[in-house]
């Protein structure tokens, strides 16, 4: 397990993503910051805390459990744990910024947009990503990007955050990788 | 921040962002769902979770999912039922997977068909869930041996119903909070009844106390070893305790005169609102339906404020598309 990001580190890379959002972000149009779960999801709200201060005015928060979008659900051996999706606001017309911790195959960005769309009809989707590391199977980008990373494919990236973790970091580990 | 909405529910069942809850690592292997006597205090708790993760698809403007995409549910119901029929398929249809209804009444099972055939032929379609009920105790667990498919127990003769029981508990964790250390009234026609059984195998593995109330006729002395408290008198136990779960009097299933009359029972077993009077304020009353009405239940407690009846039923839903979702995940034989 090699460290790639310190905690000093992590916070540069969320303070670009924070810069990248704010500086595109139309000022007055109702948003939506949606994370997946569950590295996402704290940094959706890390995000959305932000956001808040600058532009003031309601945003609404929602977390997305993809379990059952996932395009690889058939060819799991035993059920992952799920948990519940929470989207308590109408989503259309708004503009959703979708957050996730790693971008990689574009395979869960494309579960959580199927989701999405099954809850309303928003105005567009963003999508945030802190890390970036390349490695892409579908037509899949993300908007706004804290750090890029050429990873080869056979390693995993995996990002910790303080809330779930106790420190920020990330870390490439080799085998296999799992959810 | 968060809308009032979401905070008010934030508080009920606080989220837990650390990821870290009592069935972390937790991964469901079985293929088939026969019955809760079955099943470890952990796999009751992961279906009783993935069903509050279904329960939100109910609530979306598109309710259904991709998650049984491409995948085949028949329900083989040789008993009659109304409500278990519907929620399944309805369940199945919310997952996205194909439903296969076959009914006993009008089918090749009229013409001798023995229950194996008649399973093997639609397995032979592609079916990869059958949903079964069947007056015969054991039927599910006969499919499960000599197919390849999952098997869902919907209700097996007077062994159990594990969906029903399952949506009680449920109902009872929405309601109550938590399960451990409540207590549970069980009341009427116990020794017909799968849902007595399914009912006390859950709660007891999950720690609540079960007490089965009714004549000595219908309240049989081997259900203390399953772990069931018995009394025979109804108003005594009605003051203390949180649950009171209704039976139907099941007529077609007693055979011989159980009990003197319907009448004698409803005034010693049935539920009004000046015995209801007797017990806590915040008592839930449940009924697995179809209710008798006047006899277990009179209507006013029936579609009183205690009575969780209807949110039973919406429950069943949410419960039945976990089931279906887990037992297709599962690797298990």
């Amino acid at each position: 397990m090699e460290e790639l990001l310190n905690q000093e580190q992590v916070q540069r890379a969320l303070d670009d993503l924070y810069q990248a959002v704010a500086s595109h972000l139309p000022a007055k149009a109702p948003l939506a910051i949606i994370g997946i779960r569950t590295r996402g999801e704290i940094i959706a709200q890390r995000l959305g805390a932000r956001l808040a201060e600058r532009f003031g005015g309601q945003i609404d928060h929602g977390v997305l459990d993809i379990t059952f979008y996932r395009d690889d659900l058939a060819r799991r051996k035993g059920a992952p744990l799920v948990r519940a999706t929470e989207i308590d606001f109408d989503l259309d017309d708004k503009l959703v910024l979708l957050v996730d911790d790693v971008l990689h195959t574009g395979r869960s960005v494309r579960a959580a947009i199927a989701a999405i769309m099954d809850f309303g009809r928003p105005r567009a989707i963003r999508l945030a990503v802190l890390i970036d590391r390349g490695g892409r199977e579908l037509p899949i980008a993300a908007d706004f990007v804290g750090r890029r990373l050429d990873v080869p494919d056979a390693l995993r990236v995996q990002v910790n955050l303080t809330e779930a973790d106790g420190k920020d970091a990330v870390f490439l580990i080799k085998g296999k990788r799992s959810s | 921040m968060s809308t009032p909405r979401a905070s008010a529910k934030n508080q009920q069942r606080p989220v837990n962002i650390t990821g870290t809850t009592a069935l972390e690592g937790f991964v469901w292997t079985r293929r088939h769902l026969l019955g809760l006597d079955d099943l470890s205090s952990q796999e009751i708790l992961a279906i009783l979770d993935t069903a509050e993760s279904f329960r939100e698809v109910s609530t979306r403007s598109i309710k259904k999912v991709p998650a049984l995409r491409g995948k085949v549910v028949a329900n083989l119901f040789f008993e009659d039922s109304t409500r278990t029929r519907m929620s399944f398929t309805l369940a199945a249809s919310r997952l996205s997977a194909d439903v296969l209804e076959f009914s006993a009444k009008g089918s090749s099972v009229a013409k001798g068909e023995t229950l194996r055939d008649t399973a093997r032929n639609i397995e032979a379609m592609g079916v990869d869930t059958m949903v079964i009920r069947h007056s015969q105790s054991g039927a599910p667990h006969l499919l499960a041996q000599c197919l390849k498919t999952s098997v869902v127990n919907a209700g097996d003769g007077q062994h159990e119903h594990p969906t029903q029981g399952l949506l009680d508990i449920f109902t009872i964790r929405q309601r109550l909070g938590s399960i451990a250390g409540k207590r549970v009234a069980i009341v009427g026609d116990i020794a017909h009844s799968r849902v007595a059984r399914s009912n006390i195998f859950g709660l007891r593995k999950l720690g609540a106390e079960v007490v089965c109330v009714g004549p000595p006729t219908l309240v049989p002395g081997a259900m203390r070893t399953l772990g069931a408290e018995i009394c025979h008198s109804l108003d005594e136990v009605l003051p203390h305790v949180d649950v009171i779960n209704m039976l139907r009097i099941q007529f077609e299933r007693i055979g011989s005169n159980l009990f003197p009359s319907v009448r004698e029972y409803a005034r010693l077993y049935g539920l009004n609102a000046e015995r209801l009077a007797k017990a806590r304020p915040d008592v839930l009353v449940m009924h697995p339906g179809p209710i008798n009405r006047g006899l277990e239940l009179t209507s006013d407690v029936a579609d009183g404020k205690n009575s969780a009846i209807l949110q039973q039923v919406a429950n069943g839903l949410a419960i039945r598309m976990a089931v279906l979702f887990l037992v297709n995940q599962g690797s298990q034989a």
